[in-house]
């Protein structure tokens, strides 16, 4: 049994936090969610998808985040509680919708979960998602904690059915990613019909009496967030140091006090319900302070939001200094943590501070410099390894330089070593032949580099399809390269309209990426990536004849056959290979990239590391000493 | 606790575990009724990354994700120029350290790009930057377990027969059964023991 499952209120469990999340909507008794996978809001949905029968709810991967957050709008507007979880990115895919539907009078619990990824661990950029929530007036909670998040995300309901608007609730990777402790509390058990009001209209229009509603709405909002148990001061009553912090910012400021040895001169006020702001509580404690810190993750949102009410109640607090993003106290950029937050304090208060002996700091920065650094790359069995070293050999065959696009996905690592270099485009999902369809109408200015777009099977139906529609009524001279692993792959793979499986894991027809292409009237073939020579050689013909056409190379992600079956053993027959003396440079190891291939120094001849090899098997074509084995075990 | 929090770093390569480590360990510290708080950086756990987990023990809070600088006290590492990476950043001359000397090369080594350092040097320095090291065969002692993937768990093992914890052998048992369906109960636990024997011989 899961601990998301367990019907235990009061008992003490160890969850991630978007474990913590999905387990608030359980306990809130939700009825439908979505959510398209992004890193790190993935595991929210992986959870709800588990548990979705036993608890009697609905529970969809769908195909992209504006689908998602429509769907979980059409819950709502029929009287549901519905979540829709997404990335800080899939806002952005969303945000049509979310401009219009926050002017609907909604009537089940209507809950946006958004996971932001300060530093962008596993993102093409870093983006506040925050500001959605000012840019569309809806209310914000932050959750600090996994506890937080866990209540937070049940109560985002209540709020949203009290106020009749989408709340949006802002996590972030520390949050999400993060595990611990979490009190569960009881799971309502009542299960909603869906229906409709007499009329069952819900519309924008007339929107600007409608967005007055929706101002009136965030009024509401704000008398209910003064007196929020999310909200929290603590410190001296009168402090003249006050912190004003939300998300991460609060464990880490806390900690950062105890360093310093100064919590009981300091002040700290918690927001956790960050748009719109609780003014009079915030008011109450600029009143006693000189010196204001604010401490948040990415935009200096609070910042902002915080010095507006200064300059309104000017009168009443007085000056005040400000330490934060502005003034760059604060990193305005990446992730914040303890250690920065310490520097800032310390540099503010005039306070020295060293976190360990100055000389074992240099001593060890010095002896530990020879770690290597660890570049991403596929991992041993992934077939976009052979698809991009056939695109490369391809385009050399070829010899006019093929310009090539992508996004987002494990191809992704394309732009590096992982993929010969051969990105040279990435952006957002769906970017890569969006991008392509343009180079590849370049033509009348000059521009004579044949294109190739790649893109994974699951950015294929999230956002590729509009794109190759205007390729193909457009007449861009593009090749459409679709690298079909049979899964979503990079956040943990989910299962996607082309696997057979839905969110349940139950069954669900197969939607083939080639058949949509044909249906669009592109000239389409479905190969083996695996085949290396193969598709080399497909790849190099549609080079050659040019015009709009696609390839669905077709492999399961290595690590999901992997786990399916016994793996065949992959060796190297050390009499045949020659070393050095081949003249393919090492080409298992030093080429091709694969982790599973070492060198063994001391035969001065290949290797395979048994521990790291997937068995997939494709080096053995490569090899050509045929030097490499590959024995089936069944 | 003798110190609060007290600050464990598990670090290794994507795939090799470490985040199945840090969980069974959380657990089995929760388990005791500590707090416990797991920070961890995984979106490149299988494309051959550096991953890291800060486990975080407490009988008073639960702290935040990310131990602060120097603030280490015990290093259980699953790859040594990885641990040699995190004593540089959260070591100090009071740290423990749990190694699997094991190395996992990195593209650009296979590639012949950049060298690997000698392992016995690497070695040393840790034992220099530290207050103790203990260096287990942890993937030896997984194969005689049955399966080279259950290092995780013999790493997890070391750590509870280190004594450098104050976990009981029985709750990290509690948590494997918990954990593994019944099939593959078996295993995991024999690595557990392997590992607590192996760390008590290093």
């Amino acid at each position: 049994m899961l601990n998301v499952e367990i019907d235990e209120p009061g008992k003490d469990v160890l969850l991630m936090g978007n474990e913590a999340i999905a387990r608030g909507a359980i306990e809130a008794g939700v009825n439908f969610c979505t959510a398209y996978p992004g890193t790190p809001s993935s595991e929210i949905m992986g959870t709800l998808g588990k548990v979705a029968n036993k608890f009697g709810f609905y529970a969809e991967w769908s195909t992209n985040e504006k689908v998602a957050l429509e769907a979980a709008g059409a819950a709502a507007f029929a009287g549901l509680r519905s979540l829709c979880a997404m990335k800080h990115q899939g806002v952005n895919v969303c945000a049509d919708f979310l401009t219009t539907v926050n002017l609907a009078e909604t009537r089940g619990g209507y809950v946006l979960v958004v996971c932001d990824d300060p530093f962008a661990h596993s993102s093409t950029q870093e983006e506040d998602s925050r500001n959605f929530a000012r840019f569309v007036d809806i209310p914000l909670l932050e959750p600090s904690s996994i506890q937080e998040a866990k209540d937070m995300t049940k109560w985002a309901f209540e709020l949203s059915e009290t106020l009749k608007v989408i709340c949006m609730m802002r996590s972030v990777t520390r949050v999400s990613h993060a595990r611990g402790n979490v009190k569960l509390g009881e799971i309502q058990k009542e299960r909603r019909k869906a229906s409709l009001p007499a009329m069952g209209v819900f519309i924008s229009a007339p929107p600007t009496p409608r967005h007055s509603t929706l101002h009136r709405k965030l009024d509401k909002a704000r008398k209910i967030f003064e007196k929020s148990e999310f909200n929290q001061y603590v410190g001296p009553e009168d402090a003249e140091f006050v912190i004003i912090t939300s998300g991460t910012g609060w464990a880490y400021s806390q900690e950062a006090l105890t360093l310093l040895g100064i919590r009981d001169k300091v002040g700290t006020l918690k927001i956790g319900t960050t748009w719109p702001l609780p003014e009079n509580l915030i008011t109450t404690h600029l009143k006693h302070a000189k010196d204001v810190m604010i401490i948040e993750e990415t935009d200096p949102f609070l910042e902002q939001n915080v010095k507006i009410l200064t300059a309104e109640n000017a009168s009443e607090v007085g000056v005040i200094n400000f330490y934060g993003k502005r003034s760059k106290h604060i990193k305005d950029t990446g992730e914040i943590d303890v250690d920065s937050i310490v520097k800032a304090l310390a540099k503010i208060r005039g306070l020295e501070y060293s976190t360990r002996d100055k000389e074992y700091t240099s001593k060890a920065k010095k002896m530990t410099g020879s770690a290597p650094f660890r570049m991403l790359g596929f991992c041993a069995g992934c077939p976009h390894r052979p698809s991009f070293w056939s695109i490369k050999t391809a385009i050399k065959w070829d010899g006019r330089d093929t310009y090539v696009c992508g996004d987002i996905g494990c191809y992704a690592l394309g732009v590096g070593p992982a993929g010969f270099m051969q990105l040279k485009t990435l952006h957002c999902m769906g970017s890569g032949i969006g991008v392509a369809t343009g180079f590849g109408n370049l033509g009348m200015f000059g521009f004579d580099r044949p294109v190739i777009a790649v893109a994974g099977d699951s950015t294929f139906y999230h956002a590729c399809i509009p794109a190759l529609i205007n390729a193909q009524y457009n007449g861009a001279n593009v090749l459409f390269i679709i690298l079909d692993n049979s899964a979503t792959a990079m956040t943990g793979f989910q299962p996607h309209p082309g696997t057979g499986v839905d969110a349940r894991g139950e069954p669900a027809p197969v939607v083939l990426p080639e058949k949509i292409c044909e249906g669009i009237g592109i000239d389409t073939e479905v190969f083996d990536p695996f085949d290396v020579r193969g598709t080399t050689e497909l790849i190099f013909e549609k080079l050659q004849k040019g015009g709009t056409s696609a390839i669905v190379l077709r492999r399961t992600c290595g690590l999901i056959e992997a786990r399916k079956k016994g793996k065949p053993k992959v060796s190297v027959d050390q009499s045949l290979c020659i070393g050095d003396d081949c003249g393919c440079a090492r080409f298992c190891s030093r080429v091709f990239n694969c982790p599973g291939m070492i060198w063994d120094f001391e035969a001065n001849k290949a290797k395979i590391d048994e521990t790291i090899c997937t068995g997939c098997g494709v080096c053995a074509e490569l090899c050509p000493q045929n030097a490499i084995i590959v024995e089936e075990v069944r | 606790m003798e110190k609060d929090p007290l600050n464990l770093v598990i670090c290794g390569v994507g795939g090799q575990g470490n985040v199945l480590a840090s969980q069974i360990i959380a657990a089995a510290g929760i388990r005791e009724g500590l707090f416990v708080t797991i920070g961890e950086t995984y979106g490149a756990s299988q494309r051959g990354g550096s991953v890291m987990s800060h486990v975080r023990f407490s009988k008073i809070m639960q702290y935040g994700p990310l131990i602060p600088e120097g603030q280490g006290h015990v290093i259980l590492g699953f790859e040594p120029t990885e641990t040699l990476r995190v004593i540089s950043g959260y070591g100090n001359p009071n740290i423990d350290v749990i190694v699997n000397p094991r190395p996992n090369y990195p593209i650009d080594v296979l590639s012949g790009r950049v060298s690997y350092p000698d392992i016995g040097e690497v070695l040393n320095t840790i034992k220099e930057l530290s207050s103790s090291i203990k260096v287990v065969e942890a993937t030896e002692l997984a194969k005689e377990a049955g399966d080279t993937v259950v290092s995780s768990v013999v790493m997890v093992g070391c750590l509870a027969g280190s004594g450098l914890i104050p976990i009981k052998l029985e709750s990290y048992e509690e948590t494997l059964k918990d954990m593994f369906s019944e099939n593959k109960q078996e295993i995991n636990l024999r690595a557990l023991k392997l590992g607590v024997e192996g760390v008590k011989k290093a």
